[in-house]
Formats: C-alpha cells, structure tokens, sequence
C-alpha cells in the first residue's frame, strides 16, 4: 500500500524515523499482547464466560499502537466498541479489561458495562461507545476541552470505515476545523463496515472526506506499526502547533468477523490468508527485529511466554473475580451530591 | 498437559450446534489462528480457530455430529514434547452432551422483584430548604432575565461553566435568554454553534467527560430530536456503564412545548420522554424564580439536566430574591396554593392554568390544592402524596400526549402509595393525542384550558 502525502511542509520523504531497538521490541510486544489477549477474549467467549456482543481487533493491532507511540501524556483516547486494543495499548490493566468482558466486579466498570464500554480516567481513556460514530463528536468534545483549558494536550479519535458514513462525523468535522481543534480522527478502515464492503457503503475516498473542511487526510499503511508512527508522529506536530484537526485513514484489516457470531461470508478465505500471510503486522514487527539483528529467537520465545503469562493470568483472573453485588443494579445511576 | 478444545459458543443466543467438518485431523500440527473445524450454529457456518498452539492428539467428537452442546470436549490439543500415549490414556471418547446447557452461569441473586423503580422507594424527598425567608428582599423580573442572571451568575463563579448553541452569543440568544453573555465573559465562554444539534449536542457531552460544565442551549427542544441519542446513550448512561468513573456535568436547556401557531413540527412537551430514563435530571420551572434558583441548581449538579423552558413564560414577570445564593433544591415540588378538596399538579406553564382554574372553582366553593411540581425527575412524590392523603382526589395537568405521560405516571404512583385514601380515580388533563395543528381553533382545542382543568376538579369532586 502507498501511503498517498499532501502535507503543508516541505520534508517529504515518507521515510519512518528510525526508532531504537527498545522501542521496536516495545511495538512487537504490545501488537502481541493486543493478539493474544483477543485470542484469549475469543477462547472464553466459546467457553460462554464472556457474553453479549464482543468485537475482536485481531488484525488491526499496528493501528493502535503505532499512533499511541505518537501521543503524550494527557492526551485523550477514544473510540468505538471494538475496543480491546485500544485499552491495552492506553496502558489499562488486561486483568481489569478481561473481568469487565467477563461481567465479574474486577472488571474496569465493575461489570456494568461490558466489552463495548469501558473507560480508564486515569489513562485518559474515554470509551468504549456503542453507537456507531457517537464517539466522534465526544472526541471533538475532549479536543474542544484542551483548547478550553489552554493546555497542550490533544484527543485521538478511533472510528471505522462504516462510522465515517454518520452525519454526525460531519458535524464535528466542521466544527473541530472552524474552532481548529486539537483532534486527531482515525479511520481504521478494516474494509468492511460489518458485512458491507467499503466500495459498497462509501463513495470517494476515506481520507479525502475532510477536504470540504479544509481537514489534511492521509492515507496509512495500517498494517505496519512504523508507518503508522512515522504519520501518527508528524500529523501529531502539526495538530499541536495550533493548525486544527487532521485525518489518518489507516488501511487495515480485520482476520475475524465483525463480532463473535459473524462468520464473514462477505468475503473469500484466501483474502484473509493473503492479508495474514503477507500483511500481518506482528509477523513484520518480528522478521525487522531479527533481520536488523535487534532480537534472538530465544528473546522472541522469550517475550511470547511473558505475554502469554498476563493474559493468563488476566484470563484467570476474570473467572475468579466475583459477579457484582446485587446491591451493584442500583449504584452509579446518578452522582450523588 | 494436554488442553482440552471446547465446542464454542459462537453467538450470544447458541447453546449448541453441529459440528460440521474436521479440517485437522490427528496429529496434524497447529499454530494460533489456524481453522480447526466449522461448525453449523442455528444462524450460520463459523469457524474454529485454534487458540493454543502444538500437535491434534485426538478428536473426541466426529464430524456431523449434531447437537453438540457448547463447553463440549471435541479434541485434545498437545504441546510440544507431549505423547500421546501417556497423556490421552484417561481421556474417554467423550459422547456429546446433547442436552444445551446453560453455558452462563447466574448467581440467581435478583433485587427485590416488588421494587418497581429503584432502592429508594416512593416518598423520597430532597433536602428541605426555607424558600420564604429568600423572598423578604425582591426584584420584579421575568422568566427571560432570570435563566440569563442564572447562567451569567454560575459563569463568574465557576469557570468551567461555558454556554454554547444556536445564535447564543453575537445574536443574544433566538429568545434572548442569553442576552449580554457574550459581552461579559467573551466567545471562547459564549459559542455560536453551526446548526448541528446532534453534533455540538454531542461535543458539549464530551468536553463534560473531562470536567467542563456546558450548557447546551437549543433553540427548542424540538430540534433536541436530533441530538436525543447522544443526552440519552452517551449523557445519561456513561455514569454507569463506566461504574460510576465518567459523570457529566452538563445542562441541556432551552423552550419546551407548544409556543402559539407554530405547528406540529415545533410543538411538543418533551418532559415525559426524558423523565422516562435512568440517568438524566428533569427539570420544568415555571416562574421567573424558579427558573433562576432552578437553573442555578442545575448548573451546579453533577449530573446530566434537561432543562426544559416554556417559550410563553419567557416574557412573564415575577418576584425574584436579589439575593445570589437564593438557589433551589433539584426533586422539590412547590404548593403554590393550599386547598382540602382536590389536588392539582402541573408544570410549567400549565402551572398558571391550574392557578387560574383553581380560582374558578373556589368561586363554585371547591378548594384546590396546585402542586407546580418544578422537577419531573426525581418527583416529589412525598409532597403529592401526603396532598392526595388530604384532599383524597388527584389530577394531574401537562400538556403532552397521554400515552406513557407524566399523568399515567401521576396514576400509577397514585396506585402504589395512595390506593388507599383515593375517593375517586385519578383523571389527567393533558394535549389532545393528535400532532398540534395550525388553525387557531383547532390549536385552542388541541392544548389544555384552564376550563378542562376546573371540569376535571368538578369530575373529581362527583359535583
């Protein structure tokens, strides 16, 4: 995939600044923990532990994790409900993530919420929203909300290919760039928005749905975690130095189906084998690693048993913890003042 | 040690299926991801994917078995270096369970079945407050000036609290509510927005995720249509789908109800509709000092308020306290006449209708009690119910659609804690069932008259 530029700076070499070896395996280890914990989600969903609808990211890890490389401290990060992986690279606890999947008290929302809304004040994670596109112009909020303040900080705003369809993204398109609003809008075009193939729900190009609004849109490589960096990182400068909202449409790809009961017949076997094989994110991450000499197979091994080490005990975690106290149904409907 | 592959659960309603078609067969190696088997669900053909990596050691159940029932054993996966032999010699064929068993398992605890509407049941009431002594020092204003003193009072004292909406700011409000805002505290507190409700309804809703207080002016409530979505599903419900970590602090506000001769389209009461959610605050003054110690009450609440204005009220005077912190509690009613034969609730501007009808009946020598209820959500059941426990008669005035209205409500809460002192059913007044209509006749017909209210007292007295 190339990566199509219009930028308003001169540099334009598209190359990925080179990252260190601690951050590559940093990257590695963060899209392998996004896997295996969803691996794990998709495991206890088949053991009937988790419930509901439950939306997997398997696929689409480079995504959240190269643009989090590109975020400070104090920024905000919000999105839709396949929302696992966004979490996880936020810096949220797995064990707190899984117990919410599983409705047990642990869980980040005491069980009251589920895999689709889950929210961390603490990591600046704002949701978890289960209506599609809603969590745009809450997004725009956060943004509106740093400039208010007058702080540095900006909001990361996750949306999908079908989201991008919602008047309300156009709502808040034009008002994040009339009020130039630090907010970064992702796309994580996934190419089919449940069943429905893109060239089938949307007309025109993803990136280019902002240029009515004079918003600069990107086009990604969403399935490698440097490019998506490498744009994250220079989309990011231009946002903070006051220009306004920016979009990245980040090309990816999702191995499983929409949700748990989706058996995605919308499209052929050997797209996703040549996706898994030729595309994997994680699989790229590995052979940089070791093509540059940064890693050993045997640190490999290494770091795999580690992550599969917290997502077990996350796993375990999430049948121990207990079902909520009935006396839970009644709390947190309204703040008591 | 050997791990067991588990028939899956693969929808939230599947408690079984078939098991269609090995694409593994023993011994074959796996790794993460690789397709195991398909299985028939009752909705579609979905895949297995191994979980786990190693080696088939055995398939426990056959391919076209049906019925297999979910958390079913169908192979045994070995890691690296395991036998077969010695790890599979007390695994039994399994013999699929057929009967689907309940795969989540339930604590069985349920609240109190005959708690119909929360822990705090019935009469529940707010702090009282002593309202009287406010007024020994007024000033003469109207409904209009109070709701902008309110927010422009909030405004200095909290700078988190911004106002933003349609033509709010250069304009001074399309009902001049705001009028002098954005002279005092400048556009960055004061924003215009495009003609976007669900969008800047929904930005406001965001920024108060992060601890700013909007007030979210609509032009009228009806345009809030566009924006129910997000004071429902993102205002009202992130509190507790977050248990309790993301409040909003946020007021929607603006007229509600029918103004006169606008038609169907920007003529609705919509307090029935957001009374009717968990989550939200709702709030309908009806005097200009109610409106200002209301308004301020909302403002400074932790919560998401629906603050709903009645654009007729706007220009009617009243007393107003000068004093600043004259601010009222938020689930409080009003008796704003005393009387032993009947009980009147209303609110809003249905509220000088039933002061108005109450007038007339005391001419006939039928004393009303009129209860302006002030706060939709939470009620002040107590007050209604120990004035039905007086006057033993109770109806109740809106001027919205009867179906699933605030007088069903009203009959209901009547039914749980005053079935016993009623001498007569409850009767509501309210909005003709019918979209509001244009013709001046036709709109008189369609909204409760103070006329509707003194037969329906008469109704209820049997007189």
């Amino acid at each position: 995939m190339v990566a199509s530029r219009r930028r308003p700076k001169q540099d334009d070499t598209a190359q990925a600044p080179a990252a260190s070896a601690e951050e590559l395996v940093k990257y590695y280890r963060e899209m392998l923990l996004i896997r295996r914990f969803e691996e794990k989600a998709g495991q206890l969903y088949g053991m009937g532990l988790i419930g509901g609808f439950c939306h997997l990211y398997i696929g689409q890890e480079a995504v959240v994790v190269g643009v989090q490389a590109a975020l400070k401290e104090g920024d905000d990060v919000i999105t839709s409900y396949r929302d696992h992986g966004h979490m996880l690279a936020c810096g949220m606890d797995p064990k707190g993530v899984m117990a919410e999947l599983t409705g047990r008290r642990g869980g980040y929302s005491k069980g009251k919420g589920g895999s689709m809304h889950m929210f961390s004040r603490e990591k600046n994670f704002y949701g978890g929203h289960g209506i599609v596109g809603a969590q745009v112009p809450l997004g725009t909020g956060l943004a509106f909300s740093h400039k208010y303040n007058k702080d540095d900080g900006l909001a990361a705003v996750y949306s999908g290919d079908g989201a991008i369809n919602q008047g309300q993204v156009y709502e808040s398109f034009n008002m994040a760039a009339l009020w130039k609003l630090p907010v970064l809008y992702i796309i994580e075009n996934n190419k089919y928005a449940m069943g429905t193939a893109q060239a089938r729900a949307s007309a025109g190009e993803l990136h280019q749905r902002g240029a009515a609004y004079g918003i600069p849109g990107v086009q990604v490589n969403g399935m490698n975690v440097l490019d998506v960096k490498a744009a994250a990182e220079e989309w990011v400068k231009y946002i903070r130095e006051g220009n306004g909202p920016v979009i990245l449409e980040m090309k990816t790809y999702r191995y499983r189906g929409h949700s748990m009961s989706d058996p995605a017949k919308y499209r052929t076997k050997e797209e996703v084998e040549k996706m898994r094989t030729e595309s994997d994110p994680i699989d790229q991450m590995k052979a940089t690693l070791l093509e540059g000499g940064h890693i050993t197979e045997d640190q490999l091994k290494e770091i795999d048993r580690e992550v599969k080490a917290v997502v077990t005990e996350a796993a375990e975690f999430a049948q121990q913890s207990p079902e909520p106290d009935p006396s839970e149904l009644w709390t947190d409907v309204l703040v008591e003042s | 040690m050997p791990i067991e592959v588990l028939m899956p659960a693969l929808s939230p309603t599947m408690t079984e299926g078939k098991l269609a078609k090995w694409l593994k067969k023993e011994g074959d190696a796996v790794k993460s991801g690789d397709v195991l088997a398909e299985i028939e669900t009752d909705k579609a053909t979905m895949e297995v994917e191994a979980v786990d990596e190693g080696r088939i050691g055995k398939i426990l159940v056959a391919e076209g078995t049906d019925n297999v029932a979910v958390n079913t054993p169908i192979a045994v996966l070995l890691e690296e270096g395991e036998s077969a032999v010695e790890n599979l010699s007390n695994i039994e064929e399994s013999t699929p369970k057929t009967v689907a068993e309940p795969v989540v398992k339930d604590s069985g605890a349920r609240p109190d079945a005959t708690l119909p509407t929360g822990p705090s049941k019935g009469p529940a009431a707010a702090p009282a407050m002593d309202e009287d002594k406010f007024f020994a020092k007024t000033v003469k204003k109207t409904v209009r000036e109070s709701l902008r003193d309110a927010m422009a009072e909030e405004m200095r004292r909290d700078a988190k609290v911004f106002v933003m909406g349609e033509e709010v700011a250069e304009y001074q409000g399309a009902y001049k509510v705001t009028q002098g805002l954005l002279q005092e505290f400048g556009a960055d507190r004061v924003i215009d927005t495009p003609i976007t409700e669900h969008g800047f309804a929904g930005l406001a809703v965001g920024a108060g995720f992060k601890g700013l207080k909007p007030i979210v002016e609509f032009m009228t409530f009806n345009f809030a249509m566009q924006a129910i979505d997000q004071i429902i599903n993102s205002a009202a419900k992130t509190l507790y789908m977050s248990g309790g970590q993301m409040g909003c602090p946020i007021v929607f506000r603006g007229p509600n109800g029918a103004a006169s001769r606008v038609g169907a389209q920007h003529s609705q009461d919509y307090a029935s509709w957001y009374a009717h959610c968990p989550g939200l605050k709702v709030i309908a003054p009806y005097s200009a000092s109610d409106a200002k110690g209301l308004l301020k009450a909302a403002i400074r609440d932790p919560n998401p308020v629906v603050f709903l204005e009645h654009e007729i009220l706007y220009g009617h005077s009243f007393e107003v306290p000068e004093d600043e912190d004259f601010v009222l509690p938020i689930g409080k009613a009003k008796i704003m006449r005393e009387g032993k034969d009947v009980t009147i609730t209303a609110y809003s501007y249905m509220v000088g209708h039933a002061l108005a009808a109450a007038e007339t009946l005391a001419q006939q020598g039928i004393e009303a009690e009129v209860i302006n209820l002030r706060t939709i959500r939470p009620l002040d059941v107590e007050t209604i119910v120990n004035s039905v426990k007086k006057t033993n008669r109770l109806v109740s005035v809106e001027e919205g659609w009867p179906f699933a209205g605030i007088g069903a409500e009203m009959a209901a809460l009547m039914m749980e804690h005053a079935f016993d002192y009623l001498d007569a059913p409850v009767v509501r007044v309210h909005g003709v069932d019918v979209p509001l209509p244009y013709a001046a006749n036709l709109e008189k017909l369609a909204l409760p008259q103070p006329d509707n209210i003194v037969a329906a007292a008469k109704q209820v007295c049997y007189r």
